[in-house]
């Protein structure tokens, strides 16, 4: 009964998605506001629907209700209740409905909190992402209906894919869906205000606080799925340039050149057509990530769906949608009227230049991800394009981006000091270079290695410098009020100063990897092995009964200088339902390094194969961030930059505005 | 300066940037890229050793031996011909006998190819979509697109994907 009610409230969501869709428009051509005032309540009831309909679903996970084929194929009675929740999106059908849930969630978020929006345009947003809940939902009933029935009802279920039964996973696709999903928002925006053919200054204010949020999310997705594939497949690697990775990769590169572009576009009143390009671009290519992974057109773990009729709805999902925005940019674009000038070299100079470079790595990426599937569809050439591609290419055209991003925070807009700004960055180039120099003495790296050590510390002293100069102008010595000047200071200017810097702790994780260290032995008890700095010795290995699983576990110690350090248990799971098996690594964080151990089976000599690593300063890449994310929520939480600002400000006086 | 000419140095640095990225995705796809072949391929185009492949099919029911250390020998077949693997190194969980596979690496001088990295997949229902396809070639499978006949494997009670 629940499960038909889930299934009707997902109906139900569709028919209002095209209310959703019809009416405001139809109002906001009409000049009709009760119309256009539908969009609101429309969209509020919507989500609560799929909310609904989701929820449903969930209680058939967890409840084992295996009449349902959904259930059936990813579920066991026996398999813990956290990964039957997070189950219900580890598969085709369940992780559409999560897109839509989240779609929905957008399009609820924005007609709550965008009350500044001009009801016009909030209406034809509305209407524009009411569309996009139709296709998606018409998608789910038509071709992947996870409230499909099974007669008769088996008695138990195929278990979910085990390496997908992990933490990781629970967090890893909402996260990343509430990114990708997040920028639909600034998509719809966009469109809206093409229709409307009007756009302003306040158009950006009106896009930030969305792109930063989906940007926020989708860092932290990225890195969560990077770090859960680093841990999971046993091999140590955190990135594989697969096609499921750039999928995520590419709108967050369009996602973080948006973010730069809307600065631009909010303050200076230029790069406007360039902004809503972006803003399109970003959700064209998330949509574009939703296609490659769901249709099944890509070899990879996460394409479970091989079904050609879905792969063919979402292409036309995807022509539809990009097809249709580029239409308008096309058409509506060149009226834009061009806004306030600037030298080359100043603050916008630097961003446009950073545009230049995110826009280009992305084409790379592009390039490299969908030029096997081409080339394959034209001539049945099968190619792929590995790291070494994707090392040339992209390397090339972010590192410039990682060398300008201190410079660009200290130019100002309209016209900078190019000498002023290297001056003022003198002390952050000397701490990189002297870094290097440090790096460089310890043996054992490639070149690129320390050179990226030191462009990281160089990026995150530099990231700071900007705040410095503001809270002692004269230097050091005027620290008398440089706590309530450090207060003063707008919060998305310490966001900048963090995101930047993040992005400079990740660096330096990935320099560190140079200084990694990897064996594959045979160990034997009692026997130590040297990994890095630390030694290594197999205590003993039990056995034990898990839930659904058998598992062998070794039992290690980490000795430094004789003294024990730390304990590493990995493992080898055996998953008796889907009778696969899979490796646990051991991983222990010593000084933000990692020691990573993954066992194979135990051979007939009673010798255990093993691959040790000692990967230094690993965790950086992933605490870097969370540093980025961190600075991206702290500019989100800017009293001037908040959603619904503008109409507060014309309320409140500007001199009150700092007292509340 | 101008108006006229901040706008030249904006499409200057544009196309700049534009070619750049061009420039290098050009050079980089022409010596980085790593074709795939299934074994009967890979005997019709001649295949020199030294060049940088990809291969796939089947593990070859008996084929497998383990030398010492972590060094295993095993073919790959896809039915009419195949192809011997040397690798050193810890195989993948869902490495086994029978099972699709994927390596990659080059062709020594004596005709065996040389793999520094295994590839199998984390579904043990999935089949590396090119493996599939070089079997179909061959006529050796004419299954579903995730069960193939060459697993052995028995089916969960239930499951009707």
């Amino acid at each position: 009964m629940i499960v038909e009610l889930g299934h009707y409230a997902l109906v139900l969501a569709f028919a209002l998605s095209i209310m959703q869709t019809v009416l405001p428009f139809w109002g906001a051509r009409a000049h009709e506001a009760r119309l256009m005032a539908v969009a609101r309540p429309v969209a509020l009831t919507q989500f609560a629907f799929v909310a609904l309909s989701y929820a449903a679903l969930t209680y058939a996970h967890v409840a084992s209700d295996f009449s349902l084929a959904n259930v059936v194929e990813n579920s066991h009675s026996t398999k813990p209740l956290i990964y039957k929740i997070s189950g219900v999106w580890g598969n085709h059908e369940g992780s559409m409905m999560l897109w839509v849930l989240i779609l929905t969630l957008s399009g609820a978020a924005m007609a709550a909190f965008s009350r500044a929006i001009p009801p016009r345009l909030l209406a034809d947003a509305l209407s524009v992402q009411g569309l996009l809940c139709a296709a998606f939902l018409l998608f789910i009933l038509l071709t992947s209906n996870p409230f499909a029935r099974l007669s008769p009802a088996p008695i138990e279920g195929a278990d979910l894919n085990p390496i997908l039964q992990d933490p990781g996973l629970a967090i890893h696709p909402p996260l990343l869906y509430l990114g990708y999903v997040g920028f639909s928002i600034v998509f719809s925006l966009a469109a809206a205000a093409l229709i409307g053919g009007r756009i302003d200054a306040a158009f950006a204010r009106f896009i930030r606080p969305w792109t930063l949020a989906a940007w926020c999310f989708l860092t932290l997705g990225i890195a969560m799925g990077s770090y859960w594939a680093y841990y999971t497949l046993g091999w140590g690697g955190f990135w594989f340039w697969d096609p499921v990775e750039n999928a995520s990769l590419l709108p967050w590169l369009a996602g973080t050149a948006l973010l730069h572009s809307a600065a631009v576009m909010e303050k200076r009143e230029a790069l406007k057509i360039w902004t809503i390009f972006l803003a399109i671009l970003a959700f064209s290519l998330s949509l574009l990530g939703t296609f490659l992974v769901r249709s099944g057109v890509l070899t990879s773990v996460h394409a479970f769906a091989s079904d050609p009729q879905r792969g063919l709805f979402i292409l036309g999902i995807l022509v539809l949608f990009i097809g249709g925005a580029l239409f308008l940019f096309m058409t509506r674009a060149s009226s834009l009227k061009q806004g306030g000038l600037f030298a080359p070299i100043s603050r916008e100079g630097a961003l446009v230049l950073n545009n230049l470079l995110l826009t280009a790595s992305c084409a790379a990426v592009f390039v490299g991800t969908l030029y096997p599937l081409a080339l394959e569809a034209i001539n049945g050439d099968k190619i792929s394009v590995g790291a070494p591609f994707f090392n040339l290419t992209f390397g090339p055209l972010v590192a410039p981006v990682l060398l300008l991003a201190p410079l660009g925070q200290l130019l100002s807009w309209k016209r900078g000091d190019l000498l002023g700004a290297a001056h003022r960055l003198f002390f952050a180039a000397v701490c990189g270079l002297a870094a290097m120099l440090i790096f460089a003495a310890i043996n054992g790296a490639p070149v690129v290695a320390f050179i990226g050590a030191g462009v990281a510390i160089y990026l995150i002293v530099g990231a700071f410098t900007e705040i410095f100069g503001r809270i002692f102008p004269s230097g050091l010595g005027s620290s008398k009020n440089a706590f309530y000047r450090a207060k003063g200071l707008p919060l998305s200017a310490w966001g900048t100063a963090f995101a930047h810097a993040g992005l400079g702790v990740t660096l330096l994780g990935l320099a560190a990897t140079g200084w990694g260290v990897e064996k594959i032995v045979a160990m034997k008890q009692g026997q130590t092995y040297d990994v890095g700095p630390y030694q290594l010795e197999v205590i003993g290995l039990t056995s034990q009964q898990g839930p659904n699983y058998k598992e062998t576990l070794a039992h290690m110690s980490v000795r430094r200088d004789g003294q024990i350090v730390a304990l590493i248990q990995p493992a080898k799971r055996f998953f008796t339902t889907r009778r696969m098996a899979t490796t646990q690594a051991g991983i222990v964080t010593l000084n933000f390094g990692q020691i990573y151990v993954s066992i194979a089976d135990q051979n007939e000599s009673g010798s255990l194969d093993a691959r040790l690593y000692w990967k230094p300063l690993v965790s950086l890449i992933w605490v870097g961030a969370l540093v980025m994310a961190f600075g991206g929520g702290l500019s989100l939480s800017d009293r001037r930059l908040r959603v619904g600002v503008a109409r507060r400000a014309a309320k409140i006086p500007a001199g009150a505005q700092g007292a509340s | 300066m101008t108006r006229k000419q901040k706008r030249l140095a904006l499409i200057g640095s544009a196309l700049g940037v534009l070619g750049l990225a061009v420039g290098l995705m050009l050079f980089a796809l022409r010596d980085n890229v790593v074709f795939f072949y299934g074994p009967t391929e890979m005997a019709e185009k001649h295949v020199g050793p030294g060049q940088r492949l990809r291969i796939g099919g089947l593990v070859k029911t008996g084929s497998l031996v383990h030398l010492e250390g972590k060094s295993v020998t095993f073919a790959v077949s896809d039915g009419n011909a195949e192809v011997p693997v040397a690798y050193t190194g810890l195989l993948p969980d869902l490495f086994r006998e029978g099972q699709g596979v994927v390596a990659e690496g080059a062709l020594d001088k004596g005709g065996v190819f040389r793999a520094d990295s295994i590839l199998a997949k984390h579904d043990e229902r999935y089949m590396p979509r090119e493996v599939a396809d070089a079997l179909k070639k061959q006529g050796v499978w004419a299954g579903g697109a995730e069960n193939p006949a060459a697993t052995q494997v028995a089916k969960p009670a239930g499951a009707t994907q």
